[in-house]
């Protein structure tokens, strides 16, 4: 009886260091693991950090034999990576615009900031027109035009993002409003919108975007070649976003929605004072785990002709000017770091949430 | 009687739906007559006419005969192929290697469950582009030329050329270990159901050779021999293919690998413990108390990341790989510049596997709901 009780506490106090050798079994996979270890870490560290090449004006140093990651390769390319074919006198626009979008994602991302709300707003509404008018310029406010088939590089990354995001969250909440009405015409369209979307590739949206866009669209309506991938990644994210926020609708208890109505709100009331709120909160990961699928899917704009902060790094290695058998595998992991940096900052962010919610 | 607030809601629901669908209505025939206009001004077809055209262009992977004499159909059928092709393989590797790692990220080991935990987080936060990019680009850029390929096990072969191997070559009497195979595998899958491993094992194996000797050997392998300057014979895979294939069962496996864990920590603790009361050792708790009931949280996510599977093998125009996206919405679409039914088709085929998938997970979903709980 004691002996029984005794072992569940018995487990959980055991020290993780003793568990690597609790068994035979257990003693086989930690050697094999330190072994791998011990096999792949030095190599590593010696490519990428002790005979990689810091500084260097082309690709001489990084071509002479024993030479690691070119690391001199990114540094001369950055700012191709950051601005694409933005022009070079122009390129204080794009500064201004991440530094002012920084400014307000911290404001409004830290949770003990001030005035919160105001940032929010300002993010949303005021920002996104601000950084149009300063990116695209307005030869009114003595701005060159820049043709957005200029963008490129991170730039490019973050616009198709940031409308994404920008477009999909209040899209896809519609979307599922409209999946849940009883109005059977908007619950139609709302399922057939978004198990189409959901039923197809991303690329083959972009296709579909790139070809049949400029095809049905009036004459004096042409876009440029940015339009139809933004589009096309805003409503496939769409569709995402709001099986996202069904989920969080449906786990509500259907008191809540009863609740505010024996208060007499209104549908959009009750929606936005009562349900959303909590139902949004409840699926912060997924929404979380949605943006970060999105940004990654950001990389397949490439197939429509963007050339996107990946296809900037995928191109620039093959420059023959740095040309060397170090290259692809300095630029394709500089590149992995960016995209890792990115995608693991956001989902910790979102636990970070989480847990500040349900603690 | 009508009026008040009820009567109110239902009017104005009404009202809405109809303008809801009178917009939809002229929407879609502003849409239309606007592409159609602008169709015909560029001369662009808007039907199948070219379905039974010639082609004109190879395709270097084929699994049913072609050549640039066939027809825009065969072209399609080929990419599709192509596709089902590295989707299928592509769900068993990521099932084994996805299985195996979340079992690993379990591991009570934590230098195990470190190195699954780090290998899920660098697989997931990495575009997929990206990775299929790295595995065409640099490893297989590294992999020996033919002379000096590597020799996997029995004549299988892998160079910066591709992976070579034997080819099967087929005798009549082959339909009878077909045949046998088939019945096998339901056989086995019977006796598995009944609780008898054995005979599944039994039924599995030993039918399918027993037709193959009964028939007289039927199936031969022609090995791939290297002459010159490259393989002669055998089956080669592209390296495109290949690349494709470990990206994809790579990335995916990282998904796999986080809903089996996600599986077995959802089943309630107390199952265990009750399992541990009845005295069941730890290998039979695991073995009749919690997968099975682990399975049925992990079976529909598992389901949708097939579908991921499935559709993210589009990526292979990126890579070059000839699938149905780049033959049929790539290169067909760019010959015949026919877009309206090219993508349509297209779509049809993903929308077409996509929701065969999930009607099928729905009746799964149902009956398990009612069976189980």
């Amino acid at each position: 009886m004691s002996a029984l009780a005794e072992r569940p506490r018995f487990a959980a106090r055991i020290d993780p260091l003793r568990r690597l050798f609790a068994s035979p079994a257990s003693v086989l996979l930690t050697i094999g693991c330190l072994a791998l270890l011990v096999w792949v870490l030095p190599d590593l560290l010696r490519f990428f950090v002790f005979d990689a090449v810091w500084t260097a004006n082309d690709g001489l140093a990084c071509r002479a034999p024993g030479a690691g990651a070119c690391w001199a390769f990114v540094a001369h390319k950055l700012p191709y990576f950051t601005y694409g074919a933005y022009p070079l006198a122009q390129r204080w626009r794009v500064d201004i615009v991440f530094g002012i979008g920084a400014a307000l994602l911290g404001w409004v991302l830290i949770p003990r900031a001030p005035a919160r709300k105001f940032g929010g707003g300002l993010l949303l509404l005021v920002y996104p027109i601000f950084a149009f008018v300063l990116l695209e310029g307005a030869p009114a406010l003595g701005l060159v035009r820049v043709s957005s088939d200029l963008w490129g590089g991170i730039l490019a990354t973050f616009v198709v993002a940031a409308f994404g995001i920008f477009v999909s969250l209040p899209f896809g909440i519609l979307l599922a409003l409209g999946r849940r009405s009883n109005l059977p015409v908007l619950r139609l369209a709302s399922i057939a919108f978004i198990e189409f979307m959901r039923g197809v590739p991303m690329i083959a949206v972009l296709f579909m975007a790139a070809t049949m866009l400029p095809l049905f669209l009036p004459g004096w309506l042409t876009p440029d070649r940015l339009l139809p991938p933004l589009v096309g990644v805003a409503l496939f994210a769409s569709a995402y976003m709001a099986e996202v926020v069904r989920g969080g609708l449906q786990a509500l208890p259907k008191g809540q929605s009863e609740a505010a109505q024996a208060l007499g709100l209104r549908f959009w009331a009750r929606q936005r004072l009562v349900i959303l709120p909590q139902a949004l909160r409840l699926v912060i990961p997924a929404i979380a785990n949605t943006v970060i699928g999105l940004f990654k899917d950001t990389t397949l704009v490439a197939t429509v002709g963007i050339f996107d902060f990946l296809r900037s790094v995928d191109s620039a290695r093959l420059d023959p000017h740095w040309a060397g058998p170090t290259i692809t595998t300095t630029a394709y992991s500089f590149a992995a770091i960016f995209y890792f940096v990115c995608c693991f900052g956001m989902s910790r962010y979102s636990y970070y949430l989480e847990s500040r919610w349900h603690p | 009687m009508l009026a008040g607030p009820h009567f109110d809601a239902r009017r104005r629901g009404l009202a809405a739906q109809a303008f809801f669908l009178g917009a939809l209505a002229f929407l879609a025939y502003a849409v239309a007559r606007i592409g159609l206009a602008n169709m015909r001004a560029r001369h662009i077809p808007v039907d199948f006419s070219f379905w039974n055209e010639p082609a004109g262009f190879d395709i270097d992977q084929h699994l049913v005969a072609y050549s640039a004499a066939s027809t825009y159909g065969r072209a399609f059928l080929v990419g599709l192929l192509n596709t089902l092709l590295v989707s299928a393989l592509g769900v068993v590797l990521a099932s084994l290697l996805g299985f195996a790692i979340g079992a690993a990220r379990l591991s009570a080991n934590i230098l195990v469950g470190g190195l699954a935990a780090l290998y899920v987080e660098a697989m997931r936060n990495v575009p997929l582009l990206l990775q299929l990019l790295f595995w065409y680009n640099i490893v297989l850029e590294g992999l020996p030329r033919p002379p000096q390929s590597w020799a996997l096990a029995g004549h299988i072969y892998l160079s910066n050329r591709g992976l070579f191997l034997p080819t099967p070559i087929f005798a009549p009497a082959a339909i009878l270990v077909i045949v046998a195979c088939i019945a096998g595998l339901g056989i086995a899958v019977l006796a598995w159901a009944k609780g008898q491993p054995l005979l599944a094992a039994l039924a599995a194996i030993a039918l399918p050779v027993a037709a193959y000797f009964v028939g007289g050997e039927p199936i031969g392998f022609a090995a791939p021999v290297f002459k010159g300057f490259n393989f002669v014979g055998g089956t080669r895979l592209l390296p495109e293919f290949v690349a494709l294939l470990l990206g994809l069962s790579l990335y995916t496996a990282a998904f796999i690998a986080e809903i089996v864990r996600a599986g077995i920590q959802g089943v309630p603790k107390g199952q265990g413990e009750a399992a541990a009361a009845l005295g069941l050792r730890r290998r039979q708790a695991r073995k009749y108390v919690i997968v099975p009931q682990a399975m049925r949280l992990i079976v529909p996510p598992l389901t949708s990341q097939y579908l991921n599977l499935f559709k993210n093998s589009s990526l292979a125009v990126l890579i070059g790989y000839p699938d149905l996206m780049q033959v049929f919405a790539g290169t067909v679409l760019n010959q015949t510049g026919a877009a309206v039914p090219v993508i349509f088709t297209t779509m049809a085929v993903y929308l077409a596997v996509s929701l065969a998938t999930s009607l099928a997970m729905n009746l799964y979903d149902r009956r398990v709901g009612k069976g189980g709980a």
